[in-house]
């Protein structure tokens, strides 16, 4: 896919129809990245990252902690400072103020006020997102917690107090929905209810791009992102991601994907299992690598 | 900016104050208490007198000062500052709508400590009363505008309550509360001069003894307000959408 930015003579040399293909090309992906790139401090956290998320899908984004999950979501909603690149949302640049009401955030920590209601926390975030009033109670039904929405937020318990991070995020019907870390510390039942509603939201068409770092999560994406160290390692299917790796589970898959990633030089003292052939699943070759692995010897001495 | 997302930071500050009686109870006892005490310390004195109104002028900007500071590191820190900066919402309505709910929160509290200084302990306003709840909301602003300011430059509640200190000691001890600024030495009395408690103290002092003209009242509450906005300034820029 042509996720280059286009010199001026190319651009001058499209056909109508080629035109309309680019367009649609770009119009039809909610989220498109090209070359970027955030430093923290002097550290390179995210290096010329390229990618592309379609519309009205779920897409998983998955990696160890620290992978740069969080920071790619921010630049993503446009909270973070960007040191180059581009990133695209809905065919507008990330962060624009028209964005603001069509795109829902869920940061990792359930970013709600402890000292007020659920109810008074939904209404408020409603009033500044422009959400109809009815809108609170849609939420509230949506995430099952009318049941608390008079309770302080502050005696919820942890997994209540994410679902109403969640239901505030889905205020005013976002057309893409960036949820970090939505099921963390939830039990099974309420994780699987909460990606059965992810489900719903993306055949109503909302595209969804969900983050987690438990990789049996990657089985109920349509797509999946796996990121390491800053880079998306490979971009895939579930189903692809299995059959490529050969591997029994996405775990497996994942560490198997990470091996080969690294030139095999990595994962030691884990049992192999499966065969290693990626035909279906598309490795992203990076520039990166070798500073990487450099980086890791010198973290591995310290 | 847009007055309804304004308002809806305005309501949701003050529904939070609301769920915390004791807080409410702090805010409007203890400076009573305060101002009680000192009374009877210069009971049968005229000291009283001088300082009375000085205390009127403390509190607002010290308790608006440490809450907004508070609140706005707790929004920080909580993520939900983040939240609202990727919504809709401007970086105006944020400051302006905590800025209503402290401004509306120290009318009462001011409304109680006058009126305990005056029923309780015998304080004479001899001015008028509206001039006097005039400085005394310029105060609040004020702590309001320098806990926001504050509230950037700490990363923990710690260093956010070691900030009192720093910008609210020096006010009070260069102010003309302890020695007249005219009797200090020079380079205080000018450095006195240009800080904006001092000018409160001036105020009420005026409002008070009935002294000054309306004017002299008045444009103490101008340079107080010309303070407040270049901190609201300063606050706005580092309430920033895109961070590290």
């Amino acid at each position: 896919m042509g996720k280059g930015r286009l010199g001026e003579s190319e651009r001058l040399s499209l056909t109508g129809s080629e035109w309309g293909c680019l367009i649609h090309h770009m119009t039809n992906n909610a989220v498109a990245a090209s070359g970027l790139t955030i430093r923290r401090g002097r550290k390179t956290v995210i290096d010329s990252l390229d990618l592309t998320v379609p519309r009205g899908a779920i897409i998983g984004l998955l990696g160890p902690s620290g992978s740069g999950k969080t920071t790619l979501m921010r630049a993503i909603v446009g909270v973070q400072i960007v040191a180059g690149g581009r990133v695209q949302v809905l065919g507008r640049a990330a962060g624009s103020a028209d964005l603001r009401q069509r795109v829902g955030y869920m940061t990792q920590s359930a970013s709600i006020y402890e000292d007020l209601s659920v109810r008074a926390n939904l209404r408020y975030f409603a009033r500044v997102q422009g959400a109809p009033k009815t809108d609170v109670d849609r939420v509230l039904e949506r995430t099952d917690l009318l049941g608390q929405a008079d309770q302080l937020a502050r005696t919820l318990s942890g997994g209540q107090a994410n679902r109403v991070s969640l239901a505030a995020a889905m205020l005013g019907s976002p057309d893409l929905l960036v949820l970090d870390e939505p099921t963390v510390g939830l039990d099974p039942v309420l994780r699987a209810d909460l990606w059965g509603l992810f489900r719903r939201l993306a055949e109503e068409g909302t595209t969804l791009l969900v983050s987690s770092h438990v990789m049996d999560e990657a089985t109920r994406c349509d797509r999946l992102l796996l990121m390491r160290e800053g880079a998306v390692i490979a971009d895939t299917t579930p189903r692809d991601l299995l059959a490529s790796t050969g591997a029994a589970s996405a775990e497996e898959a994942f560490l198997d994907i990470i091996e080969a990633d690294t030139g095999g030089s990595g994962r030691t003292g884990r049992a192999r299992s499966g065969r290693h052939g990626h035909s279906g699943t598309h490795l992203l070759s990076r520039e990166g690598a070798g500073r990487d692995r450099a980086d890791r010897t010198r973290g591995g001495r310290r | 900016m847009n007055p309804q997302r304004t308002l809806a930071t305005t309501g949701r500050v003050l529904i939070q104050i609301r769920n915390d009686p004791r807080t409410i109870a702090l805010l409007l006892i203890v400076p009573s208490l305060l101002i009680g005490l000192v009374a009877w310390i210069f009971d049968e004195t005229e000291v009283f007198a001088d300082i009375g109104p000085a205390m009127l002028a403390l509190f607002p900007f010290i308790v608006m000062f440490l809450v907004t500071s508070i609140a706005t590191l707790r929004e920080r820190r909580s993520g939900t500052l983040e939240r609202l900066l990727s919504m809709p919402l401007g970086r105006g309505d944020f400051i302006l709508g905590y800025t209503l709910a402290f401004g509306l929160l120290a009318v009462v509290q001011t409304a109680v400590a006058v009126g305990y200084a005056t029923l309780v302990c015998g304080l004479e306003i001899e001015g008028s009363v509206v001039l006097l709840f005039v400085v005394a909301i310029a105060d609040a602003l004020l702590g309001t505008a320098l806990g926001l300011l504050a509230s950037a430059f700490a990363r923990t509640e710690f260093q956010v309550v070691q900030f009192m200190p720093v910008f609210v000691f020096p006010q009070i001890l260069l102010g003309g509360i302890f020695l007249p600024r005219d009797q200090l030495p020079d380079v205080l009395e000018v450095i006195g001069d240009w800080l904006p408690l001092s000018h409160a103290i001036d105020a009420l002092g005026a409002v008070s003894t009935g002294d000054e003209d309306d004017t002299y009242i008045w444009l103490r509450v101008l340079f107080i307000a010309c303070w407040i906005v270049g901190a609201v300034i300063v606050g706005s820029l580092t309430l920033r959408r895109r961070t590290p």
